[in-house]
């Protein structure tokens, strides 16, 4: 299957996954919410412009919006993670050039270490951006830090168990071929 | 938003047609016992011996321009309906062309639901009980007070009634219902059951704690409420309010 219709289909799995599994299960508590969505933002290839991947950030995270009826609430750290993304994954890779050799960030291309560290930041910035956005609106500080961290834990745990259940397989790609 | 309502609606509705069947037991226990309640409301329930000399008012007068009906319902399915967020929104299959628009309360068999707060051609979204904008009016059935009833997002198990003075005589299991001071519900229709009683010694009100009349978990099928007085309380108020 070519990578356009791969990350498409992916596209709508993970909003429909999001909007009629994870949320509709009944709360555990205030501060646990499930958020598995943005795994796909960390997913997209890395040969995207940074633009396009804003763009792709926004346009994802104001779907689940339409969903939730919040505007904006979702859009807002999806944007602000695929912003960011290409840095870190500057910062992280693990030698000159994986990124051209591999099409996407995994566990392959990366490495354990590293890929653990990336997924762990951007579900730790998306989940304080969403969580102080919701903040601004009701709670107090307790409510801040006891949903961020709660809500990290039970993502992570989540994004585990799908990196294990979908084990990607990333080619090596040389030019030599 | 309107167009994404449709197309978010109709997903919804798709998932729904499945999730329908797995509730549908529930749902004909609440219908049953509605009908229940609803019969023994009938005229011919209630008989007076023959020696009594009283009018008795045959039915409410109702003529063809429906000159003294207040509220009219409309029955509509929920296709979408969510607890685990902060502000929480149900989705009704009915909207703009099937006679919804905004600020209509809804209700279900059992008690309150919510207020319309968006609509699109075929659907509309309703504010539910479960969201931390949600404010209502109501009042203690037994001694007529008047608190205002939100939900401080903590636990979907239970809202919360707040100004309620510490005058009165409340006690666990008391109904809680709508004050019929809004424009959009009439008065009594049951919102909650107090669950206990909270006494801050800081203030001279109560907190109560209420468990919805209303399952949220599995309602199917709610009523919208019109009000076809609305608009003209609503111009005497607002013209009152202009002339101070």
């Amino acid at each position: 299957m070519s990578r356009p219709i791969k990350n498409i289909i992916r596209f709508a799995l993970f909003i429909l996954v999001q909007v009629f599994v994870l949320f509709q299960m009944n709360p555990l508590h205030q501060f646990i919410v499930p958020y598995i969505y943005f795994l796909y933002i960390l997913w997209l290839p890395f040969n995207m412009p940074r633009i396009g991947l804003t763009f792709m950030g926004f346009l994802f995270g104001l779907t689940l919006d339409y969903f939730t009826k919040t505007p904006g609430l979702h859009a807002t750290p999806c944007t602000l993670i695929a912003y960011l993304r290409p840095f870190l994954i500057n910062i992280l890779i693990r030698q000159e050039g994986a990124d051209q050799n591999y099409k996407s960030p995994s566990i392959t291309s990366m490495g354990w270490a590293p890929y653990a560290t990336y997924i762990i930041i951007f579900t730790l910035i998306h989940n304080g951006y969403l969580v102080f956005l919701e903040w601004l609106e009701f709670g107090n500080i307790w409510f801040f830090f006891g949903k961020v961290l709660a809500t990290t834990g039970i993502t992570l745990l989540l994004i585990l168990i799908t990196e294990l259940l979908f084990f990607r397989k990333e080619k090596f790609r040389t030019n030599t071929a | 938003m309107g167009v994404a309502n449709e197309l978010t609606g109709r997903i919804g509705e798709r998932y729904n047609n499945i999730e329908y069947y797995f509730h549908l037991k529930k749902t004909n226990e609440s219908l049953a016992k509605e009908n229940e309640v609803l019969l023994n409301r009938l005229k011919e329930n209630f008989d007076a011996p023959d020696s009594t000399a009283r009018i008795v008012t045959d039915s409410v007068r109702l003529d063809t321009l429906e000159n003294f009906r207040k509220f009219l319902y409309r029955s509509a399915r929920i296709i979408n309906n969510s607890l685990s967020l902060q502000n929480n929104y149900i989705t009704i299959h009915r909207g703009e062309k099937q006679g919804v628009t905004r600020d209509m309360g809804v209700v279900s068999a059992n008690g309150f639901v919510g207020t319309v707060v968006n609509t699109s051609e075929n659907f509309a979204v309703v504010m539910s009980l479960f969201n931390r904008q949600s404010n209502v009016s109501a009042r203690l059935k037994k001694t007529g007070e008047i608190g205002k009833v939100q939900w401080d997002g903590e636990s979907v198990d239970y809202i919360t009634m707040v100004n309620v003075p510490k005058s009165v005589q409340v006690a666990k299991g008391d109904t809680i219902v709508t004050s019929g001071y809004s424009l959009t519900f009439p008065y009594g229709i049951p919102i909650g059951i107090v669950l206990s009683i909270i006494d801050d010694k800081s203030s001279n009100f109560y907190t109560l704690k209420i468990k919805p009349t209303t399952n949220f978990f599995n309602v199917q099928y709610v009523n919208v409420i019109e009000n076809l007085q609305k608009n003209e309380q609503k111009t005497l108020e607002e013209a009152s309010r202009k002339n101070q």
